[in-house]
C-alpha cells in the first residue's frame, strides 16, 4: 500500500506502522522502557506525549519561516517546554494519581528525542496541516507501542490490566515484567513480532530508507547508499536543496 | 575424485574429542553432586533433576524445528544446561518453575542469540537469575536437609541449625558455620551445589581429562580466598582461616567456579585473558558476598563477567604470528 505523502492519512499510517517511533525508530527509550510498568501508565505516557508533540510540531511548522537557522534547536526548545509546562500542570492538577505515577517521566518530555526529531525532520520544514498530522501519527504511534508494552508487562508481570485482576487465582504473577530487565525483554519480542509482520506485508524490518528519511540530515546520512538520493527523502523534497 | 581432495580451511588437525563427548563428560562430572542432592533432599529433587533437562532439551528441539535449523539436541549441551539449572533450584520448588527456567535458559538466552556457541552469558545461569527476580520468594525459601546423612556421617547440630537460614546467612553475621558440614554436604542450599568434597572432585576430574583448564577456577577461588582472608582479619572474626574455608565451600562456589565459570562459550579464550576473567570473578564475587547486602553472589557475578569477556579478549589479543608487538604499536602511532 502505498499513500499520497503528506496527506494526513499518509501520516497517521506512517506514524502507526511505517515508522513507528517505537518499534521502527527505536526513539524515545527511555520513557518507553521505565514508564510501561503498567498499561495505564503506558497509555497516560502516550497521550501526553502525543498532545505536545501535535501542539509543537504544528506551532514549529507556522514559525519555521522566522526562526534563524543557526538558532532552531534552541527555539524549538522553547517552543516544546512552554506545551510540557502546561500538560504539567494540567497533570497535576487533574489526573494526580497518574502524574505521580509518571513523576519525572512528564518534565522529560522536554528532551523527548521522537519531538527533537519529528521537529527537526518533518515540522521544521513542512506546512502546517501536515506537521500536526505528522504529529498525531507519530503520537499515536508512541501510545499505542506504550499501551502494548505497558499491557504485556502488566498483565505476565501483576497478573491486572488497567488495575483489574484478569488471570485466574492460581496464576503466579512473574514480577520481573514490572520490573526493568521485563521492559527490555518484552521490547524486544514485540520489535520481533512487528519486523515479522513488516516481512510478511512485504516490507524491510525497521526503517524503510526508501520511504523518506527520519533525520533531515541527508548530508550525513549513513544509509545514503539505500535510497540513492531519490526524490522520496523528505529532506531534499522539503527543502528543494540538493542536500544528496 | 572429488571425495579424494577435501578442501577445507584450518584447522586441519582434528582430534576424536565431539562436543557431545565433552558435554557427557561434564555431565558425568556433575552427577556425584546430583545424586548426593537427591539423597540429601529427597526425591522431590529428583523430580526436578529429571523433568528441568527434559524441558531445555524439549524447547531446542521445538524451537529448531519452528525455525527449520539443525537439530543440535544430539550434542547434549541442552541437557547439561538444564542440569545445572536444576541443581540451582531449592529442593522444594514446585516443578513449573525450573521448567520455565529452563525454556528461557534456552529459548531467550542461547537459541535467539544464535544457538550453542554463540550466547553471550551462560544460559543456565542467566535463567537461574530470571527466575530468581521473577520469583524471588519461592527461589530463596531453603528447606532443611532430611537429616539422612546426619545418622551416617554423625554430623552434630547442623539439622537444628538449619530451619530457614543458609549457611551463607550465617556467615555473612560473621558467625560460624560447621566447616564438616559444609565439606561434605550435609546443609540446606540449593540441590546441586551443597557438597564441596563432591562438585571439587568433579572439577578435579574434568581438569584431569583436560575438559577444562585448572586456571579459571584456582584464580577465582584463589582470589576470593585471599580476599575473604583478609577481610576476616580486618573484621577481627574468630579463626579467619577456618571462616575462609567455610565461605569457599558455601553457597553456589564450588559449583559456579568449577562448572559454569568455565564454560567454553563465555569465558575468554586467551590464556592471559582466562586470568583477568578469573581474578575479576573472585574480587566481583567478594565485593557481593562479603561487602553488598546478599550472602550470595556466585551467578550474579558469573553473568556480569560473562559480559565483560568480549571487552577482556579485546584488550588481550595476542599479536598475529610474525609481527612484533613494537611494530604493531608503531603502525598505530602513525595512523592516529
Amino acid at each position: 500500500m502505498r499513500l499520497k505523502k503528506d496527506t494526513p492519512v499518509e501520516r497517521i499510517w506512517n506514524g502507526i506502522y511505517i515508522e513507528n517511533p517505537v518499534f521502527c525508530l527505536i526513539l524515545g527509550m527511555c520513557p518507553t522502557l521505565a514508564t510501561t510498568t503498567s498499561a495505564l501508565n503506558g497509555v497516560g505516557m502516550g497521550v501526553s506525549t502525543m498532545i505536545i508533540l501535535m501542539l509543537a510540531e504544528f506551532i514549529i511548522s507556522l514559525i519555521r519561516g522566522i526562526i534563524p537557522d543557526r538558532m532552531r534547536m534552541p527555539a524549538y526548545i522553547v517552543v516544546i517546554a512552554s506545551f510540557v509546562t502546561i500538560v504539567d500542570f494540567l497533570m497535576e492538577g487533574f489526573t494526580p494519581a497518574l502524574y505521580d505515577s509518571l513523576g519525572i517521566y512528564i518534565p522529560l518530555i522536554v528532551v523527548n528525542c521522537i519531538i527533537m526529531g519529528r521537529a527537526e525532520a518533518y515540522a521544521g520544514k513542512m506546512k502546517p496541516v501536515s506537521a500536526l498530522f505528522d504529529g498525531l501519527g507519530m503520537g499515536l504511534g508512541f501510545t499505542i507501542a506504550l499501551f502494548l508494552l505497558g499491557s504485556v508487562r502488566e498483565i505476565i508481570g501483576a497478573g491486572t490490566w488497567f488495575g483489574i485482576k484478569v488471570t485466574p487465582a492460581s496464576y503466579v504473577p512473574v514480577n520481573i515484567f514490572v520490573l526493568a530487565p521485563g521492559a527490555f525483554l518484552v521490547l524486544g519480542f514485540l520489535v520481533a513480532v512487528m519486523n515479522k509482520l513488516k516481512i510478511g506485508a512485504g516490507r524491510r524490518p525497521g526503517v524503510d530508507p526508501t520511504q523518506g528519511n527520519m533525520c533531515g540530515d541527508c548530508a550525513n546520512c549513513m544509509k545514503l547508499g539505500m535510497c540513492g538520493g531519490k526524490t522520496e527523502c523528505i529532506a531534499a523534497e522539503a527543502t528543494g536543496k540538493e542536500e544528496v | 575424485m572429488d571425495n579424494k581432495y577435501q578442501v577445507s580451511v584450518s584447522p586441519h588437525v582434528r582430534d576424536s574429542i565431539t562436543t557431545q563427548k565433552i558435554m557427557l563428560m561434564v555431565i558425568g562430572a556433575l552427577m556425584p553432586a546430583c545424586i548426593f542432592g537427591v539423597v540429601n533432599f529427597g526425591l522431590h529433587a529428583l523430580l526436578i533433576l529429571i523433568i528441568t533437562p527434559a524441558a531445555a532439551v524439549a524447547s531446542e528441539y521445538i524451537y529448531e524445528k519452528l525455525m527449520h535449523k539443525k537439530n543440535t539436541v544430539g550434542d547434549l549441551s541442552a541437557c547439561l544446561t538444564g542440569l545445572l539449572l536444576a541443581m540451582n533450584m531449592p529442593p522444594e520448588i514446585s516443578w513449573w518453575i525450573p521448567v520455565l527456567g529452563a525454556i528461557f535458559a534456552i529459548i531467550v538466552v542461547k537459541q535467539l542469540y544464535g544457538g550453542l556457541g554463540q550466547n553471550f552469558m551462560n544460559p543456565a545461569l542467566g535463567a537461574r537469575c530470571f527466575l530468581l527476580i521473577a520469583f524471588s520468594d519461592r527461589m530463596t525459601t531453603y528447606y532443611p536437609t532430611n537429616g539422612f546423612i546426619n545418622t551416617l556421617w554423625n554430623v552434630e547440630g547442623t539439622t537444628d541449625a538449619l530451619s530457614g537460614a543458609t549457611p551463607l546467612a550465617y556467615l555473612k553475621l560473621g558467625q560460624h558455620f560447621d566447616l564438616k558440614a559444609l565439606f561434605l554436604g550435609n546443609v540446606g542450599g540449593v540441590i546441586g551445589e551443597t557438597s564441596a568434597l563432591l562438585l571439587l572432585a568433579g572439577g578435579l576430574f574434568l581438569v584431569c581429562k583436560k575438559i577444562i583448564e585448572i586456571r579459571i577456577p584456582a584464580v577465582y577461588l584463589g582470589s576470593f580466598a585471599v580476599l575473604t582472608l583478609v577481610t576476616s582479619v580486618v573484621r577481627g572474626y574468630n579463626d579467619p582461616l577456618i571462616f575462609t574455608l567455610e565461605e569457599l565451600c558455601a553457597g553456589g562456589l564450588m559449583l559456579g567456579a568449577w562448572f559454569m565459570a568455565t564454560d567454553y562459550v563465555t569465558s575468554p579464550v586467551t590464556e592471559k585473558a582466562q586470568y583477568i576473567y578469573a581474578l575479576l570473578l573472585g574480587i566481583l564475587t567478594w565485593v557481593f558476598r562479603l561487602i553488598g547486602i546478599s550472602s550470595e553472589g556466585v551467578s550474579y557475578a558469573i553473568i556480569f563477567m560473562n559480559c565483560l569477556v568480549p571487552l577482556i579478549e579485546n584488550y588481550t589479543k595476542p599479536p598475529a604470528f610474525g609481527i612484533s608487538p613494537e611494530k604493531k604499536s608503531a603502525g598505530k602511532e602513525e595512523k592516529s
